[in-house]
C-alpha cells in the first residue's frame, strides 16, 4: 500500500494487485472518499473515480475486511493471532438502542469489527452499517484485546471522541 | 440615511446578479471568475450602470476579499506539507518560476514600461490559479491521477513564493526602490522562516487557544486574528495578504478544518466583490488597445506552462499522456494574478496594466479549463498514443511482410 499525500486535498492510498492492475483510495479532508482503478493502457490515469458516501465505504469495508478476517479466525488459533471473538451484550441505556452500526463507528474507533449481533437466539451474520440495534442485542466484534474493550465501551456510551 | 438605502439596493442588486451569473457560469462550466471581473467592467467608470453610493464599500469590501482568499489558502496547507513539498519538488517550483515570470517580465519590457511594472506583469504570468486547477481536477476525476501530486506541488510552491514575492511587490510599489524591496524581502524570509518554525513546533498549543466545540467564537477568533495580523503586516509594510496566508498556515489540526468551514462562504462573498472591484477599477474603454498585446502574453505563457507540467511530470517519472495532462492543467491564471495586478492599480504605477492583467486573466481563466479536457478527447489519444509507439521504436524494425 503506498500512500502519496495531496496537498490541499487529501491523501490516496493506493495499491498494484497481483494481476497488476491498481487500485486507490483518494481521501479528502472534507471527509469524502473515492474509489479509484487506474487504466491498464495508461497507468498514470484513473478509468474510473467513484465517490462513496461513508455508509457505501463502509459497507465496502466491512465486506472485505470481515470475510478476511473470518478466513484467518478459520485457520489460526485465536490467542496466536492476537486476536480475539467476544460476546458483548449491549447494555441497557445504551445510546445505540435503536440506532444504526454506522453510528457507532467502532470499527474507524477501534479497528475491532462487529462479525455479527445475536437476537432472540437467532444470529444476523455481517450486519451492515444500516442495521439498527435493539434492546438485548449481543454484539459478536473480532479484535485485538484494545479493540474490543473500546467497542464495549462505545456500546456503553462512555467514549465520544 | 438616504446614501444607506442606495447602498443596500445597489449591493442587494450587485450580488444577486452575481448569484445568476455565478450559476450560468457553472451551467456551461465556465469557473465564476470571468464571470465577476466581466460584471465589474459593466458596472462603473466606464461602464453601464455607475455604481456610486456603494463605491467605498466595495473597496473595503474588496481588501477583505484578498485577506480571505490569503487565509483560506494557508488553511489549506500546514506547515509540514509546505516544508516537505518544499524539499521533494523545488526543481519544478524553479522550472516554473524561470519560464513563466521571465516571459511576463520580458514582454512588460518590450512594451516599453518601467521595471516596477515589469515585476508585476512577471508575478501575473508565473501564478497559476489553485482554485480553479483544483476545481477543475475534481470535476474531471483526476484527484487519484499519479501527474495529480506533480500539479498540486507546483501550485503549493507558487503560493509559498508568494509570501515572498508580493511583500517585495508590495514595498516596491511603494516606491522605496530596489534597496527598500531587498529590505522587506528580507523581512519576509525571516518572518515566513519563523512562522513555519513555530507552526511545526508549537502548531496545536496555538490551535488549541481556539475552541472547536463553539463554532460561532472560532469563525470570530479566527476572522479576527486575521484581519488583525493582516492590519498589523500592512502597517509594517510586509503586505497584509502576506500577513493573512500566515496565519492560515499557524493554524492546523480541527482548527484549520472547522475555520475552513466556516470562512468559506465569507471567502466566496468577498472575493466576489474583490474581483468584481477590479472589474470596476478598469474602464472597458481602455481594453481594446491591450487585447492583442494580451492574447499573445496569454498564448506565450500558456505555452510555457505546458511545458512546466510537462518537465516536472517528467522528473517525477509520469509518461508522455500524463506529462501532457499535468502541463494543460496547469494553464488557468486566475486570483492571485489579480491580487498582484490589484496591487499595482492601487499604486497607480502604469495604466495598461489593470486593463492588460483583466484580458490575460480573462483569456486564459476561460480557455484553461478547455485545455484541460483535451487530453479526454479520442483523437488526442491516438495521436499521443501513436507518438509513444513511435517513440518506442524510433526505426521500423519489422521487415514487410510476404
Amino acid at each position: 500500500m503506498e500512500q502519496t499525500p495531496l496537498p490541499g486535498i487529501g491523501v490516496r492510498h493506493d495499491l498494484v494487485t497481483s494481476s497488476g492492475r491498481t487500485v486507490g483510495v483518494v481521501s479528502h479532508r472534507n471527509g469524502r472518499r473515492d474509489l479509484v482503478l487506474y487504466d491498464v493502457d495508461d497507468p498514470d490515469s484513473c478509468l474510473a473515480s467513484i465517490p462513496l458516501t461513508d455508509g457505501e465505504a463502509e459497507a465496502l469495508a466491512d465486506v472485505l475486511g470481515a470475510s478476511l478476517m473470518l478466513g484467518q479466525l478459520a485457520g489460526l488459533r485465536q490467542q496466536a493471532a492476537g486476536l480475539l471473538t467476544e460476546q458483548i451484550a449491549l447494555p441497557a441505556g445504551s445510546p445505540f438502542v435503536g440506532r444504526q452500526l454506522g453510528d457507532t463507528r467502532a470499527r474507524t474507533r477501534t479497528s475491532a469489527s462487529i462479525v455479527a449481533v445475536l437476537r432472540d437466539r437467532e444470529v444476523i451474520a455481517s450486519p451492515g452499517p444500516s442495521f439498527v440495534f435493539e434492546a438485548n442485542d449481543v454484539v459478536v466484534a473480532v479484535g485485538t484485546r484494545e479493540g474490543l474493550d473500546g467497542v464495549t465501551a462505545i456500546l456503553a456510551g462512555e467514549r465520544d471522541d | 440615511m438616504h446614501s444607506t438605502t442606495i447602498l443596500l439596493i445597489e449591493v442587494g442588486a450587485l450580488l444577486f446578479a452575481l448569484g445568476m451569473l455565478g450559476r450560468l457560469g457553472r451551467r456551461v462550466g465556465l469557473s465564476p471568475i470571468p464571470l465577476y471581473l466581466l460584471a465589474g467592467l459593466a458596472f462603473g467608470h466606464g461602464g453601464l450602470i455607475p455604481l456610486s453610493a456603494s463605491e467605498e464599500f466595495i473597496e473595503v469590501g474588496a481588501e477583505i476579499g484578498v485577506i480571505l482568499l490569503l487565509v483560506m489558502l494557508g488553511l489549506e496547507y500546514s506547515a509540514t506539507e509546505l516544508v516537505g513539498n518544499l524539499r521533494a519538488a523545488a526543481p519544478a517550483g524553479l522550472i516554473d518560476g524561470l519560464l513563466n515570470a521571465l516571459p511576463g517580465a520580458g514582454f512588460a519590457l518590450l512594451l516599453g514600461w518601467d521595471w516596477r511594472a515589469a515585476l508585476v506583469l512577471a508575478g501575473i504570468t508565473w501564478v497559476s490559479s489553485s482554485g480553479v486547477i483544483a476545481k477543475v481536477l475534481g470535476d474531471l476525476g483526476r484527484l487519484g491521477n499519479r501527474e495529480t501530486p506533480v500539479i498540486l506541488s507546483v501550485l503549493v510552491i507558487e503560493d509559498l513564493a508568494m509570501a515572498f514575492y508580493l511583500p517585495l511587490v508590495t514595498a516596491v510599489l511603494a516606491g522605496v526602490g530596489l534597496a527598500g524591496g531587498a529590505k522587506a524581502l528580507a523581512v519576509a524570509v525571516v518572518t515566513v522562516i519563523a512562522v513555519l518554525v513555530v507552526a511545526i513546533r508549537y502548531g496545536s498549543t496555538i490551535s488549541k487557544f481556539m475552541s472547536v466545540q463553539d463554532p460561532e467564537a472560532l469563525l470570530l477568533s479566527v476572522l479576527g486574528l486575521t484581519l488583525f495580523v493582516a492590519g498589523v503586516a500592512a502597517e509594517l509594510k510586509v503586505s497584509a495578504a502576506v500577513g493573512a496566508f500566515l496565519v492560515g498556515i499557524a493554524l492546523s489540526g480541527p482548527v484549520a478544518h472547522h475555520a475552513t468551514e466556516m470562512l468559506s462562504p465569507l471567502r466566496d462573498l468577498f472575493a466576489a466583490v474583490f474581483f468584481v472591484f477590479f472589474g470596476l477599477s478598469t474602464n472597458p474603454a481602455d481594453m481594446p488597445p491591450v487585447l492583442l498585446p494580451a492574447l499573445g502574453l496569454a498564448v506565450l505563457t500558456m505555452a510555457t506552462k505546458v511545458l512546466t507540467g510537462y518537465l516536472a511530470a517528467k522528473r517525477a517519472g509520469i509518461a508522455l499522456p500524463g506529462q501532457l495532462r499535468a502541463g494543460l492543467a496547469l494553464v488557468p491564471r486566475g486570483e492571485f494574478s489579480v491580487v498582484i495586478a490589484g496591487l499595482a492599480v492601487a499604486s497607480g504605477v502604469e495604466p495598461r496594466l489593470a486593463p492588460l492583467a483583466t484580458a490575460y486573466v480573462l483569456i486564459t481563466v476561460i480557455s484553461g479549463p478547455m485545455l484541460a479536457r483535451l487530453p479526454d478527447y479520442q483523437w488526442f489519444r491516438t495521436v499521443v498514443r501513436r507518438r509513444m509507439a513511435d517513440r518506442r521504436r524510433p526505426v521500423n524494425p519489422l521487415p514487410a511482410g510476404e
